[in-house]
């Protein structure tokens, strides 16, 4: 690739230019990263500063305002209200929250029980192995809709259940994963020489096994943080998720179907907040797989 | 050479390991029996499946598991019975009282961590704390094998070394809990000659040093000679002649080894064809009741088929497993007995 030359760009030139960086994308997630921390990290962590109105009060004279450029909006509402005339932009905002902790719980929650039994598996072998893979094949076959719809039938729709159904339908794919590369970095001298040193299981499995998956342990979840989000989206959409009237994407998106007609903006600008966000986190997830590689570094 | 040789600290009795598997049973090694002086490196010869390596993973109990098992036999260190230690005793052994090299340097380091954290690991294993003293005990280490510049080659990753320095970095990792026997299980197969030869010098100093006793698993004769003091041929899972490397050399008993010291090449004579053994090594889940070489000996008597031969002194501290030494020699046992 030829070096770019720093040169003056007129100013009419800034869309071509961002348009450009979107599509270098792979190569380096600048605008990923910075979509993800103007969508979901700092919303997330500061809402309370930044929401500009409260995102569960709304008053029902201002119910359904339209977005500020329509006829009709105005500046205070900028992205409109809904039926209950609650601000759209302060609820994606506080949204972002519910998404940020259903993403980084369920994947940590997740990540560790799938990781742990993945290595068992893989270290193991023998009836250790078939009994936690029998388990994943189990858990890769459940319908993971019925039985969300089950669990909250049962225990009520709560933030614990979102999370315990992340788990329960995400860890099988870490342990899969996590048993693949434990089978061929066992087979390794430094294996054999760790049990020859006299190194416990627990060890070899944790400070031996353990640093040589971490690649693929944060590319895996990187990956799969686009994926929580949806599902905590459809669990909310399908009333199986947070329970209202805490502002969460996929609920807002709910909310706003059966007026999706006549003010569209209700589950519009949620959707859109899904998709970029999902979005930014593949893009980011791709870039890492390709650079943490440990034999792709240096060259 | 200044080297003790003490009293005897490790001695394997009738060491039979056995794997069950669906063929049978593999009597990878049956009936094996030596001992191990401080201070003195016992060559183990054969070819490839003869039990060399087998023979080694028993000594430390880690045979593999499922299938493998130690069906028989005494392993004394120190007049203490390894098979009847519990696991978490005999990690205490590892490491600590017998270590091993292993084969290949390439994959004998962990690719993810520098090799001062890993000589490190092998003392926290064993509990030596304070990490100020751990820290200088890995740069001994390395000083110890002949590692130039230690202080900065700690913070080195394996990647960043050559094939005879990461063996290098591994015999110092397998030397820093100070053991008294190292299994070296052909520590310089992967190397080329010149690191080699360095190599083999580097653990002859070692062992001067610090009066270690090795057990050195190898099938080259010339590492043999240049190492060695005592050696164990093996053939199909059983040891069929023991005695120094003087003796060995001078007069091979055992067909066997009288065949692989043929097989050797020599520079001075050039041969047409180098000599090789004829035949096949007999299947270990299909042992033949008789001597285990009958069936490639050129000696093969109808004895030889149906009675495996006792062991035959031949000379003091040089025994072999063959019917032709029956007539000249007495068996060990009686030998024994009468000494």
């Amino acid at each position: 690739m030829a070096l770019a030359i720093p040169q003056r760009v007129p100013w009419y030139m800034a869309p071509l230019r961002l348009l450009r960086a979107i599509f270098q994308v792979r190569q380096f997630p600048g605008v990923a990263m910075a979509i993800l921390v103007f969508l979901l990290v700092i919303p997330g962590l500061f809402a309370e500063w930044i929401a500009p109105h409260d995102p569960i009060k709304g008053s029902l004279a201002l119910r359904l305002k339209p977005p500020m450029w329509e006829k009709g909006g105005s500046i205070t509402y900028p992205l409109g209200t809904d039926k209950v005339g609650r601000d759209v932009l302060s609820r994606i905002i506080y949204g972002a929250r519910v998404s940020l902790r259903v993403s980084i719980e369920g994947i940590v929650v997740s990540g560790f029980i799938g990781t742990a039994l993945g290595l068992m598996s893989g270290y193991f072998g023998g009836k250790v192995d078939a009994l936690i893979m029998r388990l994943v094949d189990i858990s890769l076959g459940l319908p993971i809709i019925l039985v969300a719809l089950v669990f909250v039938a049962a225990l009520g729709p709560s933030f614990t259940t979102v999370i315990a159904l992340v788990t329960i339908l995400l860890w099988a794919r870490y342990a899969r994963q996590i048993r693949g590369e434990t089978l061929s970095i066992k087979e390794r001298d430094f294996i054999a020489r760790a049990r020859v040193a006299g190194a416990s299981h627990f060890r070899i499995m944790f400070r031996y096994l353990l640093p040589n998956v971490v690649n693929t342990l944060i590319v895996l979840a990187t990956l799969q943080v686009g994926f929580v989000i949806i599902f905590e989206s459809s669990l909310s959409f399908l009333g199986a998720g947070i329970p209202r009237p805490t502002p969460a994407w996929g609920l807002m998106v709910a909310d706003g179907r059966e007026l999706i007609v006549t003010a569209w903006w209700i589950s519009m600008f949620p959707g859109i907040a899904i998709m970029l966000t999902v979005l930014s986190f593949n893009l980011v997830g791709d870039w890492l797989r390709d650079h943490l590689d440990p034999k792709l570094k240096n060259i | 050479m200044t080297r003790h040789i003490g009293d005897v600290i490790l001695e394997v009795e009738d060491l039979h390991t056995y794997f069950f598997t669906r063929l049978g049973v593999v009597k990878a090694v049956d009936g094996v029996s030596f001992s191990l002086r401080q201070g003195e490196t016992l060559g183990i010869v054969g070819e490839s499946g003869c039990g060399k390596t087998m023979t080694a993973l028993s000594l430390l109990r880690l045979v593999p598991r499922p299938g493998a098992r130690i069906v028989q036999g005494k392993i004394l260190l120190q007049g203490e019975n390894l098979l009847d230690k519990s696991e978490n005793e005999m990690r205490q052994i590892r490491g600590r009282r017998i270590s091993m090299i292993l084969q290949d340097p390439q994959t004998s380091l962990n690719p993810v961590f520098t090799i001062g954290n890993q000589l490190i690991e092998a003392l926290k294993i064993h509990h030596y704390s304070h990490a100020r003293e751990l820290v200088q005990r890995a740069i001994s280490a390395l000083k110890q094998v002949r590692v130039a510049a230690p202080e900065r080659r700690v913070d080195d990753y394996p990647h960043q070394m050559s094939g005879g320095m990461k063996q290098r970095v591994v015999g110092a990792i397998a030397m820093s809990c100070e053991p008294h026997i190292i299994i070296a299980d052909e520590p310089t197969t992967s190397l080329d000659v010149t690191i080699q030869a360095q190599y083999l010098r580097l653990l002859r100093e070692i062992q001067e040093e610090t009066g270690l006793s090795i057990i050195f698993i190898t099938h080259d004769f010339g590492i043999v000679a240049k190492m060695c003091d005592r050696v164990m041929v093996m053939y199909a899972g059983r040891a069929v002649e023991t005695g120094s490397v003087r003796d060995i050399f001078n007069h091979p008993s055992h067909p066997y080894t009288q065949a692989l010291l043929d097989s050797v090449p020599k520079l001075e004579e050039r041969t047409a064809r180098l000599y090789s053994i004829e035949g096949q090594p007999p299947l270990l889940w299909k042992l033949p009741l008789g001597c285990r070489f009958a069936s490639r000996c050129s000696y093969t008597e109808a004895r030889c088929e149906t009675e495996y031969p006792p062991s035959f002194s031949v000379a003091e501290g040089h025994t072999a497993d063959c019917w032709r030494l029956q007539g000249e020699w007495q068996t060990y046992q009686s030998s024994v007995s009468k000494t």
